[in-house]
């Protein structure tokens, strides 16, 4: 019995061909679950879009009247004077921390886990399990952790509750992200390539360095990027390692300190004081704002960076 | 035993392009006779373990100078594997064990004072699916000798000529050097990987089924390159074309597996290596004949 055989006498094969494959689709499940998953996409957007309105809606006045000034005003009481200076002073302090302390560490880690270390060995297995504990830790117990040991033994270095201490904590919080996006970078890079370095007399290191880690770079870029998002928008964290709340006239890397989402924190749910004309809701959606467009702007960085790296590596 | 411990020595030092030592290798190439070839790997009673497990025993032969020697067989019967144990690249899998010798011109490569990376530039491989880096034809050639110290603009020029054309794809691509080698066809591609290989002027270049992904015209220029390079090279190929065998190679190795009564899994085994003419024309083992004929494979 086959498709091609005429069903009804005087029809051609060619007729039966054509009624064949012009039947109309029978694949209504795989229908139903495309409308089910564009349903799902457009939920998705519209709750971001919700919370992106919002967010803009609420600050767009006050960062329209007083623009730059909100930015470079020292935080106070008065809503219709105070500014996230301070904030965005501690929480530059804490992207470049992460950048330079955990991102090198991490990837360091990485490499020496995937490259060095021999994969079927107890000890590497249990290093491995617990870097994905650790990665699962909530962000609270790195406050205690940061606490005690930036803030308290510390001290002499990281002058105390400082920047520094809270962008060390920071740094810790999302070293085993940096290292597990990393180790899978890594893994991913085709043997072919390793094979094609040893196979000229090139080291196991010159091999890392000139082949592996480019190939793998847009993958450690992204957690890079994975990272530092995270680590600009904790809160709670930091507020163990002892942010400042209240006034903080002066900025300074061993000095009290505070950060963007704690500013956000403080002003959320305060009552706006008689006579002013902008309230802290507002202001707290403004700083909500601008934390949105550092995150972007170090997204589009490495984006743009992990494009470069993808084109270089397909061989444009 | 002052003359192996000067070749470990240069072994362990020498980056020289000069090529300081390719002195070593040079045979006293004799018009008839196969005595007066050098021996350049002695194999000795080599077995592969992967852990517990033996992949392949008592490999002994010897290979001599210029000349193509073949490796044939069926699959799984440790062809490959005895290859990868003459330039130390199973070294990167963990499991992998090695006993017996694999002799150097009269040096063990597998004794500790022997530094693997320089083993491999003086025994370079080239593999079965070709493998150029990410990066322009250009590169791709000068990566081994900048490696080695050349910076001079003049100079890596020159080599990159000297290995493009030595791998017969100069014609096609001195007009496009900064193109992605990616961007080669399959046959180019792998001209490009022995052209990488020979720019750090290795003794001895190793070939893992280098044809197979590549269709029969970019095999056919592939071999004849091959009949070239045996006048500056000694090159050992693993192939599964018993065709191309009886073609390019002076000596063949034929392998097969035995099955170990006890544990039922197969363990490779050297069944005769001689004169590629005789192997093909009358071999002294059935197996061998049996193999070559077709009645197996």
């Amino acid at each position: 019995m086959g498709l091609m055989t005429p069903s009804r006498a005087g029809e051609t094969a060619a007729e039966t061909v054509r009624a064949g494959i012009t039947k109309k689709d029978r694949d209504v499940a795989g229908m139903v679950m495309l409308i089910a998953l564009l349903f799902a996409m457009i939920l998705t957007l519209l709750a971001l879009f919700a919370l992106l309105a919002q967010v803009v809606s609420e600050s767009a006045s006050l960062l329209a009247d007083r623009g730059l000034d909100f930015v470079t005003s020292p935080i106070g009481s008065d809503p219709d004077k105070i500014g996230i200076w301070s904030g965005l002073f501690g929480t530059v302090v804490i992207g470049v921390m992460v950048l330079v302390v955990a991102i090198p560490m991490g990837v360091a880690a990485a490499i020496y886990l995937e490259e060095y270390a021999h994969q079927d060995n107890r000890l590497t297995r249990t290093i491995m399990v617990n870097i994905r504990n650790l990665a699962g830790v909530p962000a609270v117990i790195y406050g205690v952790l940061g606490f005690i040991i930036f803030t308290q033994w510390l001290s002499p270095v990281t002058g105390g509750k400082s920047a520094i201490a809270a962008g060390l904590t920071m740094a810790v919080l999302v070293l085993p992200i940096v290292v597990i996006t990393s180790m899978e970078a890594i893994r991913a890079v085709p043997s072919g390539l390793r094979d094609a370095g040893y196979g000229i007399g090139a080291s196991r290191w010159e091999t890392i360095r000139d082949h592996v880690l480019p190939y793998a770079a847009p993958g450690i870029l992204t957690g890079t990027v994975l990272s530092i998002a995270r680590a600009l928008g904790e809160a709670a964290p930091l507020i163990i390692i002892g942010a400042v709340t209240g006034l903080l006239p002066e900025t300074s890397l061993t000095g009290f300190f505070s950060a963007v989402p704690i500013l956000i924190y403080q002003w959320t749910g305060r009552s706006q004081p008689p006579n002013s004309e902008f309230s802290f809701t507002e202001s707290a959606a403004a700083a909500g704002l601008v934390l949105l467009i550092i995150v972007f702007l170090f997204n589009a960085a490495a984006i743009y960076l992990r494009n470069r790296f993808e084109r270089k590596r397909a061989g444009q | 035993m002052s003359n192996v411990s000067e070749r470990i020595e240069l072994l362990e030092h020498g980056v020289d392009m000069s090529d300081a030592l390719r002195t070593i290798g040079t045979p006293a190439v004799a018009e008839t006779g196969e005595s007066a070839s050098e021996v350049v790997f002695d194999l000795r009673q080599l077995s592969v373990f992967y852990g517990d497990f033996r992949a392949v025993r008592d490999g002994t032969l010897e290979i001599r100078d210029h000349e193509i020697t073949a490796f044939i067989g069926p699959s799984g019967c440790g062809k490959t594997t005895m290859l990868r144990c003459i330039n130390r690249m199973n070294d990167f899998i963990p499991t992998a064990r090695v006993e017996g010798q694999v002799l150097y011109h009269g040096v063990d490569l597998y004794d500790p004072a022997v530094n693997s990376t320089e083993v491999r530039r003086r025994i370079g491989m080239v593999f079965q699916k070709p493998n150029p880096f990410p990066k322009s034809i250009y590169d791709n050639v000068a990566y081994g000798p900048r490696l080695l110290g050349v910076k001079k603009r003049s100079q890596l020029d020159e080599v990159v000529e000297r290995s493009l054309k030595g791998a017969a794809l100069w014609d096609e691509v001195k007009d496009r050097l900064k193109e992605s080698g990616l961007g080669l066809s399959g046959g180019q591609q792998q001209r490009l990987c022995i052209a990488r290989a020979i720019a750090v002027e290795p003794d001895v270049i190793l070939m893992d089924e280098p044809c197979s992904a590549l269709d029969p015209i970019a095999t056919g220029r592939i071999e004849e390159l091959m009949a070239e390079m045996k006048d500056d090279y000694t090159i050992v190929i693993v192939t599964h074309n018993m065709q191309q065998a009886a073609r390019v190679s002076d000596r063949t190795a034929f392998f097969t597996t035995e099955v170990n009564p006890e544990s039922d899994r197969r363990t490779g085994i050297l069944v005769e290596y001689d004169r590629t003419d005789k192997m093909f024309s009358n071999p002294t083992d059935q197996r061998t004949e049996d193999y070559v004929t077709g009645r197996f494979g």
